[in-house]
């Protein structure tokens, strides 16, 4: 796949907020076709807003994201896996499946042809044999693993993940991490949250460092430097509950 | 007694116990996919919650013109609807809860229904919206179980998916653009169907049985959604029909008969079922190599 053909996301002037309370605040700046790029901040930072801003999940109380080369139904997002309900009685195979839905939608038949995708998506992310398996049984790693055979499936010119290491073992996570890095290499635009500082610095081009507001976006050496990291815990402070009318413009 | 007057005599010999079991069929058949994804979606308390929500209606609907098959599923489907969309549309809009929402709108509901009935001072009966009379269905009320029946088997049909990817993963069908909340509203309006559908039968209060009860069992038959369903639409099916006899052979009323039979099947599937029942716990103790 051609570079030229991978899309962008450019967040002009973006507010998000809960109750009033900004959760990312006044941020702009782009990312660009074919880029790959984690998000970093301590927690409460706005990392998970932003992801759900650029899908669509929220809407922005000021600014506007503009995707550029992709449809906001064709992006491909890893929400945290606390959002889903892993009580519910699905198969692997389901899960996996449900990837299709730009091509299945709600009516259309999944045939053979397809299902041999789904079982090569399983493939891909170490699940072969677990198709039948309930994801109630599942330990954290192969549910992640399963989500990530979704987003294979979806095959997403634009992926956005939000923590998707969270409670992994190493040997899933470097799995998963040439997964993406595989995405990365065939053109495609990826966004990362992540908690893990040595992880971006090793693994991952570019950063955005958010603290509410943008710290610094670039190139991961030139912005995970002592001083931004401080300055990032500096702006990140609780919110006011007495706080004023933001007077910037919107 | 033989053995085929027991079980079968009462139907070969009496068309109002076919017809009494006919729309049972129906409403279990149409009853269990609702019922289990109550279930799966923690609303089993909706049910119940619903069926008070349109109690006032199908009560206005009578004051209003009388025993009236469809003056009072009117009424009942559109304090039904009402409610379900105005709870869920707050719950959707504002930081309250969907049960919570759902609390104050059938309280208010209820509370207006009473009010309209003391207001016309009007000491009506009750009692058959109440307990239904299941061995009383005219043709009417045949037909509209067995419309509701079809109406939400296809309806199932077409959003099964979408209402799957709904109950587990909601940001991902919001992200790839499905119509999660559409689905969701269907599925209400469907459950008041239901429930409307059954008030004739078994009564508002106790339709809510045969539609939860057998779902609640058929977790511990099944342990995915196709499989519970079906084992929910069998126990319903059972339960009816061993109601129907209990009730017969020993003149009892019939609703509190059939859910009763629908509650022992449950005591049975927690007992000895074979998904999580606390026989399936004692076999199952001992751990496996691997």
């Amino acid at each position: 796949m051609l570079k030229s053909s991978a899309p962008a996301v450019r967040v002009d002037n973006l507010t998000l907020s809960y109750r009033r309370h900004p959760a990312v605040h006044h941020v702009s700046g782009e990312f660009s076709p074919g880029s790959f790029t984690a998000i970093f901040g301590p927690n409460g930072a706005g990392k998970s807003t932003l992801l759900k801003g650029i899908v669509g999940l929220i809407k922005p109380d000021s600014g506007r994201v503009l995707l550029d080369g992709v449809a906001r139904h064709d992006i491909g997002y890893l929400p945290q896996q606390s959002a889903l309900d892993r009580s519910f009685p699905m198969r692997v195979l389901d899960v996996a499946a449900m990837g299709l839905w730009r091509k299945a939608g709600i009516f259309r038949a999944i045939g053979r042809k397809s299902l041999d995708h789904v079982e090569a998506a399983l493939a891909a992310v170490g699940l072969t044999g677990f198709e039948d398996r309930l994801i109630g049984t599942l330990s954290g790693g192969q549910f992640q693993r399963a989500l990530f055979a979704r987003l294979l499936l979806q095959d997403a010119r634009l992926i956005l993940l939000d923590e998707p290491f969270t409670a992994i073992d190493a040997r899933t996570c470097d799995d998963l991490l040439a997964l993406i890095a595989r995405w990365h290499a065939e053109g495609r635009t990826v966004v990362t949250v992540l908690h893990d500082l040595e992880l971006v610095r090793e693994h991952i081009p570019e950063t955005l460092l958010l603290a509410r507001e943008k710290v610094a976006w670039g190139p991961t050496t030139e912005v995970l430097t002592d001083e931004n990291l401080a300055r990032a815990r500096h702006l990140h402070e609780a919110f006011e509950d007495d706080a004023e009318l933001c007077e910037m413009p919107a | 007694m033989s053995f085929y007057d027991l079980l079968f005599g009462p139907f070969a010999e009496f068309g109002f116990m076919r017809r009494a079991l006919m729309g049972c069929i129906a409403l279990s058949i149409s009853g269990a996919p609702i019922g289990v994804f109550l279930v799966l979606r923690r609303m089993s308390l909706m049910g119940d919650v619903m069926a008070h929500a349109i109690l006032p209606g199908a009560a206005i609907g009578f004051l209003l013109s009388g025993f009236s098959l469809f003056a009072m599923t009117a009424g009942g489907v559109i304090a039904g609807l009402l409610v379900a969309l105005g709870a869920g549309a707050i719950a959707r809009t504002t930081p309250l809860r969907e049960d919570a929402s759902f609390a104050a709108f059938y309280l208010v509901s209820l509370g207006l229904g009473v009010m309209i009935v003391s207001i016309r001072g009007s000491n009506i009966d009750l009692l058959h919206v109440l307990f239904g009379n299941v061995l009383a269905l005219d043709d009417p009320s045949l037909f509209l179980i067995g419309g509701i029946a079809t109406v939400t088997l296809l309806a199932l049909a077409l959003i099964y998916r979408l209402l799957v990817a709904e109950c587990f993963d909601p940001g991902f069908l919001k992200s790839v653009g499905g119509a999660g909340g559409l689905a969701h509203f269907l599925f209400l309006a469907l459950v008041v169907l239901n429930l409307v559908g059954g008030f004739n039968a078994l009564g508002t209060l106790m339709v809510v049985g045969l539609i939860v009860l057998p779902a609640a069992s058929a977790r511990f038959w099944s342990e995915t959604v196709p499989g519970q369903i079906g084992a929910a639409a069998l126990i319903g099916i059972v339960s009816s029909a061993a109601g129907l006899l209990i009730s017969y052979h020993g003149e009892l009323p019939t609703s509190p008969a059939i859910i009763l039979v629908a509650g022992a099947i449950h005591a049975v599937s927690i007992l000895a079922g074979r998904h999580g029942s606390f026989v399936h716990q004692a076999l199952h103790a001992r751990h496996l190599r691997g």
